[in-house]
């Protein structure tokens, strides 16, 4: 992409614009690392982060006004030019694509006369695509100025075009448009359980934060986010280090494409998710707990807001909870802006300092020095979930259910070609084919087990299990039917990765741009044995000198693809050894044009 | 009486606090680098110090130094993965070295010699980057930068300025100035500035003085710069911390 130089606004502030930007600014104490707050409220309100803007939040944060300007463009939903009134962003998952996200999108931009990816020339509106945004079960899905619209067809597409025509305010759009379905299909230990809210913690009150720790190390639950370490040794890791200050932090920026439990988690099990944190804070000592919730379920934070207003009106939260004199503890909401690399715990923290999502070098780990430097006990939404109800019900109890290595529960989000998409919650230990047969899928081809960072597996291994013995899972299981070309799954996922590398480390930030391109050129018919030599070239690169787990695992989905369905990319090369990716033959259409020829003579042959 | 690891089947002994590559060079060994500078808080990005510890690939630069570790450096599994590397880099960006005025005494080329790259290995990308020639006595050519943020660090550090920052992510990032304008000429940035010399390729150019070394006669034309590096490295180590 080429950068421009931010040229100076001709538009300054409008007086109500910089008192809010004011307002903004007080309501966040000039703190430098509420920056990112701070952007996407302005964003929020004026559709982006005009010039203007940057130097005077500079000025009152006393920071370069170039640090603005770098933390703002690292995030896809952050602006620091015009995108439109209406910003039209399509969920480009391959599931959405599977239920025809790409014609509704060129069909929208014929509608509304927009290229994608630029602005309208009246400066209404911009259509472009962004990574996964969580609603695979009801896509196609779009976001309208980061809100979500999902069950998109060509008769919402065609009132939404019309709605944008007439600049129709999006509060006054159809409620429906933004409905937002929770599609649990199978209910187990989380989404099953009637606790009252504040029971587990009342409960709990007395045992004192060590025998929490005790009782969470010894239920044997491990982390929900996919690593699976275990929870109990974070926890008590965290409680023993020193520092000044300790904090518990919940990982809500579900961004793995094909996830969407930790929506359904913060929708129905609130309660339960801001119980753990509290029994996190009580274990390890904290006063200060973050939520950071994905940038794409903004939709949510009015009712996490609510969930929490009620618990401290409840003393859940805030000071002597519960009449424990000195146990204070409270929960503030962080959101993300669209940046899967910060579901990466250190790059998470990083943005919850309001910095650039770059993954830190570790060691040293959050547990020791997390946010703000200090001891920092990092979770993901179900494992607090999961913790809860460890404590709950005993650790014997709990580490009955599941299996021996991967105990209690875990919510599968379930989403391509079957008739029953949704949430299903089984017991660590359940087979792939038995989850295959519970959503109805047929003639299943692949299932891609935790996304595209996770494994693709084919027929011959739907025995094999969920759990951290086999095949570990942070929850996403896209099912592909026989209908389906492996290869265009993969050349999706290596797009995904390709646009969300952060660019910090070189194997990531050139290699997952070469790996696009290479897929691309075998995508176009151009690709020889040559190609497929590269890309085990650029898989070793990048599996073994990453800085993190992104690059790490950016080609999982080409290796696994070509393990099972090799078929598929070698009906696309050539039988050559190498092709140059440049086409002479391509190169010569703009001279034909301007001839006006197009016979025989006008085009060169093949190997020419 | 300090602690040891074994580089290369070598001990080298270390200080507390001291990084792999920190520990290393200043007992004299070199293990390829890029963005190391020793004068700065290592933050691995480039990935050329990559190493084996314990079996294991870790950045040098920012692994701490631990009694007992295995570390292998140069090997030819190691040195080929740095080869690709720097492949990359120089197909990432648009680097002419016949035309440009560090040819010689630029990091990434002398790397790329002492490495042995003889072929690009890549397609090289061609990326767009519009010069910034705004400053009376300063060009930026950003067609040459590696994104290996010594500028950043050194103007924020040393100089106290925040002349540099990085924007954007993934391919498309890159280096931008603190300026409404968006241009060199409109920052506080002076030729006395610690940023100035620390771009181990030639994005900061002074204007003006222009190969008044010949090509031929500079740092790398010399001696490869395996057997230069040592030469920068402060010994005994400036106690710069890893966190």
């Amino acid at each position: 992409m080429v950068h421009e130089a931010v040229s100076p606004s001709p538009r300054l502030l409008a007086p109500k614009d910089l008192s809010f930007l004011q307002q903004v600014l007080r309501s966040h104490a000039n703190d430098p690392t509420k920056l990112l707050q701070i952007l996407r409220e302005v964003q929020e309100h004026l559709g982006f982060i005009p010039n203007a803007a940057v130097s005077f939040i500079a000025e009152a944060l006393a920071i370069p006004r170039n640090r603005i300007e770098s933390v703002a463009s690292f995030y896809s939903f952050l602006h620091l030019r015009s995108q439109g009134t209406y910003r039209v962003l399509f969920s480009d998952n391959i599931t959405d694509r599977m239920l025809g996200s790409q014609t509704l999108m060129e069909r929208m931009c014929q509608q509304l006369w927009v290229q994608p990816g630029k602005v309208s020339e009246d400066g209404l509106l911009s259509i472009g695509t962004t990574s996964c945004t969580g609603m695979c079960d009801q896509g196609p899905a779009m976001l309208v100025n980061e809100r979500a619209i999902t069950k998109l067809t060509h008769q919402r597409i065609q009132e939404i075009g019309q709605l944008i025509r007439n600049r129709t305010p999006l509060s006054d759009w159809p409620a429906d448009f933004f409905q937002v379905e929770d599609n649990i299909q199978r209910a187990g230990l989380i989404l099953g359980n009637t606790l009252a809210y504040g029971e587990t913690l009342q409960a709990s009150l007395t045992l004192g934060g060590s025998a929490l720790v005790e009782e969470v190390k010894r239920s044997g639950l491990r982390g929900r986010g996919g690593a699976g370490y275990p929870t109990g040794l974070k926890w008590e890791a965290c409680r023993n280090a020193q520092g000044e200050q300790h904090y518990v932090v919940c990982n809500a920026d579900e961004g793995e494409p094909g996830t969407f439990k930790d929506r359904v988690l913060l929708t129905r099990q609130a309660d339960l998710v801001f119980e753990g944190m509290t029994l996190c804070a009580l274990a390890v000592g904290a006063k200060k707990g973050f939520l950071y919730l994905r940038g794409e379920y903004r939709y949510l934070l009015d009712h996490l807001k609510g969930v929490l207003q009620r618990r401290r009106e409840s003393k859940l939260l805030g000071m002597d909870i519960l009449g424990q004199s000195g146990f204070d503890f409270d929960i503030e909401i962080h959101l993300g802006a669209g940046a899967y690399i910060c579901g990466e715990e250190s790059a998470l923290i990083e943005s919850l300092e309001g910095e650039r999502g770059v993954p830190r070098n570790r060691p040293p780990f959050p547990v020791t020095h997390g946010y703000l430097q200090q001891p920092t006990a990092l979770d993901n939404v179900e494992t607090f979930c999961q913790a809860a109800l460890a404590i709950h019900m005993g650790a014997d109890q709990y580490s009955a259910i599941g299996t021996s290595k991967s105990t209690g529960s875990k919510l599968i989000s379930v989403s391509g070609d079957c008739p029953r998409p949704g949430i299903y919650e089984y017991p660590f230990g359940v087979s792939v084919q038995e989850i295959l047969n519970d959503c109805g899928a047929v003639n299943t081809r692949a299932v891609q087990i935790s996304g595209p960072s996770g494994i693709c597996i084919g027929e011959h291994e739907f025995g094999r299990k969920l759990g951290f013995e086999d095949l570990p899972t942070a929850g996403a299981f896209m099912v592909f039917d026989d209908s389906r070309d492996m290869f265009e799954v993969a050349r999706n996922f290596v797009h995904f990765f390709a646009h969300e590398s952060c660019g910090f480390c070189t194997p990531c930030r050139v290699g997952t741009s070469m790996l696009k391109q290479t897929m691309d050129k075998i995508a176009g018919g151009q690709g020889t044995h040559y190609d497929l030599a590269e890309v085990e070239n650029l898989d070793h690169v990048l599996q073994t000198t990453s800085h993190c787990g992104l690059g790490r695992t950016a080609c999982n989905p080409v290796l696994h693809t070509l393990k099972h369905f090799r078929p598929a990319y070698e009906s696309r090369l050539k039988s050559l050894s190498f092709k140059p990716a440049f086409d002479l033959d391509g190169a010569l259409a703009r001279a034909r044009q301007m001839t006006g020829r197009d016979d025989a003579g006008a085009h060169l042959k093949e190997n020419e | 009486m300090s602690d040891t690891f074994q580089l290369d089947g070598q001990p080298v002994s270390f200080e507390s606090g001291q990084t792999v590559m920190q520990a290393a060079l200043a007992a004299g060994h070199y293990i390829p680098h890029l963005c190391y500078h020793p004068e700065f808080k290592p933050h691995g990005s480039c990935k050329l110090c990559t190493v084996k510890v314990n079996g294991r690939t870790a950045a040098s630069c920012t692994m701490p130094a631990e009694a007992g570790l295995e570390v292998e450096s140069d090997i030819e599994e190691l040195n080929a993965l740095r080869r690709t590397l720097v492949q990359m880099l120089f197909a990432e960006g648009n680097h002419f070295c016949p035309s440009c005025e560090k040819s010689g005494n630029c990091v990434l080329q002398a790397l790329g010699y002492d490495l042995e790259v003889h072929s690009a290995g890549f397609r090289h990308q061609f990326p767009d980057r519009p010069l910034d020639a705004s400053h009376p006595d300063i060009l930026l050519d950003f067609n040459r930068c590696i994104l290996c943020e010594l500028c950043v660090n050194a103007s924020a550090e040393v100089d106290g300025k925040h002349v540099f920052a990085l924007a954007e992510r993934g391919n498309s990032k890159h280096l931008i100035v603190n300026a409404e304008s968006g241009l060199l000429k409109d920052t506080n940035i002076a030729l006395t500035d610690k940023a100035m010399s620390v771009c181990p390729v030639g994005v900061i150019i002074k204007k003006g003085v222009g190969f008044s070394i010949p090509i031929g006669e500079r740092r790398y034309d010399q001696r490869p710069i395996s057997e230069q590096a040592l030469d920068d490295a402060p010994r005994p180590p400036s106690g710069a911390k890893h966190e």
